[in-house]
């Protein structure tokens, strides 16, 4: 069986994120890590190739100035080989353009069973990449998958909804976007570090793909402006004496809750 | 010119149209316009109140026969629209169903999307959207470019919903085509996850719990206190990752959004992701050990303290009222 997991590669979610003051997109180009989301995709893609009794796990990723430090940790994980699409073209891409971009990437390597994919960038959130994707490579899709698993050319995925989870079927290939949780991502053993430094991976760019236009020329969309939100007003905040509750009693009180 | 064919992805729940689309129809009626509802599924039973939310037409696939809607619904919107009527801006829930519409609807008429948006506004052809960065701190709008039609999505609770007093809207169908490759996911069993009280997205009082409950089993605190204030349990998405609750207690980007009279956050650190999904509330109170966390910053009362400590004297401070 033939996994390809998508990974994004992104700004440290710990580190308080910024808007470039001349393009007013997110600031991406400091280190960038495997987006823990992804991680989550990775382990399952692993987990299955393992159930399945053999096959591969391949990365597609797309990140500026051949960043493939978070490709590593997938890497270290157990994946085999990667393609990495690197291209100052790339700037400014919208998520219809990056998903056309990922399924060209998908395609280079020759496609697979199943495409997994997170449910959304930690950083970005568009949250619509995986489904066009999808699209893009005439599969079927099953979104917010909470359980996979594949019983021959069949997918059983219990994916979530807004009242709890319906239990959906699916022919292979697809594509599945996992939430996180859905499976415990292992931690990269000293063994896995050491291997993923050999492990192929091919740095191609937009056109190498023949995707245009991307970047600024093909997104739909334009920043218009930025602004602050308006701050609430500071509240009181009190270190707990033992008898902090009755500040709280009191609060539901005026606000008529009690 | 002008924005004048405004299209609403129209949900049914429980035999009714959500609350999510009675926002949009609502907010649809202002922009200047027609505006149809678009339902994936049989329409019958809510053509009605999709009629007096200001429809003036429904699109309606006809059942779906248990195939998930993303590919089948956007086959559907691109046949109307290869058809002839082609809209100036489709509208979505920022949901499930929503996402996976206009996901696949986007390749198919090769347009961008615009997802997580609280406002849009429109003047003369151009269509901007507002959406909140930064755990809700920076507002960023973003105007679509190129020709229609542009598609956005909406978070939750973005408008307020009121009757038109219209008429129930004239239905048409919209048949499912062929999805060749594409089709083939079929839901084959439905779970739900029952809950006694208020619902969280429209409880009155919101009591959530997050990793600083420490154990799974101490969650029932939150419950507890929630039960006494006639309110709803949420959670952060920490402790719903890591199977201590179920995800539809989820508050937050991913999960649900709240805009209760008072929210209770208790043990919860304040991460973007949760902060979008509580910060309309009215009043926030947060408990948390940790003086620089995050929530303290929306608060209006915060006690820095240890949830194990302050909750349970709580509880026991309100249960004495009766």
């Amino acid at each position: 069986m033939k996994v390809i997991v998508c990974v994004k590669q992104i700004p440290d979610p710990a580190l308080p994120g910024e808007l470039d003051p001349s393009t007013n997109t997110l600031k991406r180009d400091g280190k960038l890590i495997l987006d823990e989301s992804d991680s989550y995709g990775v382990e399952m893609a692993l987990q299955l190739v393992d159930a399945a009794g053999g096959g591969e796990v391949a990365l597609v990723s797309m990140a500026p100035n051949d960043e493939m430090s978070g490709m590593r940790t997938a890497l270290a994980m157990g994946a085999a080989q990667g393609l990495l699409v690197s291209d100052p073209a790339l700037a400014g891409s919208d998520a219809l353009t990056t998903a056309k971009v990922l399924a060209a990437a998908v395609q280079r390597l020759g496609g697979a069973d199943l495409v997994l994919a997170g449910t959304e960038s930690s950083d970005g959130y568009t949250g619509t990449v995986p489904e066009q994707m999808a699209e893009a490579l005439g599969l079927p899709s099953v979104t917010f998958a909470k359980k996979v698993t594949v019983d021959g050319s069949t997918l059983n995925v219990d994916r979530q909804t807004e009242a709890g989870y319906d239990e959906v079927t699916c022919p292979l290939p697809a594509l599945v976007s996992v939430t996180a949780g859905v499976v415990e991502p292992r931690y990269p053993s000293f063994k896995g570090i050491m291997a993923a430094k050999s492990k192929p991976v091919e740095t191609v760019t937009a056109a190498d793909l023949g995707v245009t236009p991307v970047g600024w020329e093909g997104s739909g969309q334009a920043v218009a402006s930025v602004e602050q939100a308006p701050a609430r007003e500071a509240g009181t905040i009190i270190e707990d004496d033992g008898e902090s509750f009755g500040k709280i009693v009191e609060y539901l009180e005026t606000i008529k809750v009690i | 010119m002008g924005i004048s064919n405004i299209w609403v992805f129209s949900q049914e729940s429980n035999g009714t149209a959500t609350s999510g689309t009675l926002e949009l129809l609502t907010h649809a009626r202002t922009l200047g316009g027609s505006v149809t509802a678009f339902v994936g599924g049989d329409a019958s039973a809510i053509a009605g109140i999709l009629g007096e939310y200001g429809a003036t037409k429904v699109y309606a696939t006809g059942d779906l026969g248990g195939a998930l809607p993303g590919a089948a619904v956007a086959s559907a919107m691109k046949a109307v629209i290869d058809g002839g009527d082609s809209p100036d801006l489709i509208l979505f829930p920022q949901n499930y169903e929503g996402r996976d519409v206009m996901s696949r609807l986007s390749v198919k008429v090769d347009r961008t999307v615009l997802t997580n948006n609280v406002a849009v506004a429109v003047d003369g052809d151009t269509v901007t959207v507002t959406t909140p960065v930064f755990g809700g701190n920076t507002l960023v709008s973003t105007s679509f470019s190129g020709s229609a039609p542009y598609l956005a999505a909406f978070r939750p609770k973005s408008f307020a919903a009121e009757s038109a007093g219209g008429g129930a809207a004239e239905v048409a169908a919209a048949p499912v085509p062929d999805l060749g490759s594409t089709g083939g996911a079929t839901v084959t069993a439905v779970h739900v996850e029952e809950s006694t009280g208020p619902k969280l997205d429209e409880a009155d009082v919101v009591v959530s719990g997050g990793r600083g409950l420490g154990e799974a089993d101490k969650f029932s605190m939150v419950d507890d206190l929630a039960k006494i204030l006639k309110g709803a349990a949420g959670a952060s998405r920490a402790i719903v990752d890591a199977g201590w609750v179920p995800y539809s207690m989820q508050v937050g980007q991913t999960g649900k959004v709240v805009k209760p009279n008072v929210y209770i956050a208790a043990g919860i650190s304040g991460a973007t992701q949760h902060m979008v999904g509580m910060k309309g509330a009215k009043n926030i109170i947060a408990i948390n050990k940790d003086a620089e966390a995050p929530i303290f910053g929306v608060a209006d009362l915060g006690i820095i303290g240890d949830v194990h400590k302050v909750l349970p004297k709580l509880i026991e401070a309100l249960e004495g009222r009766g």
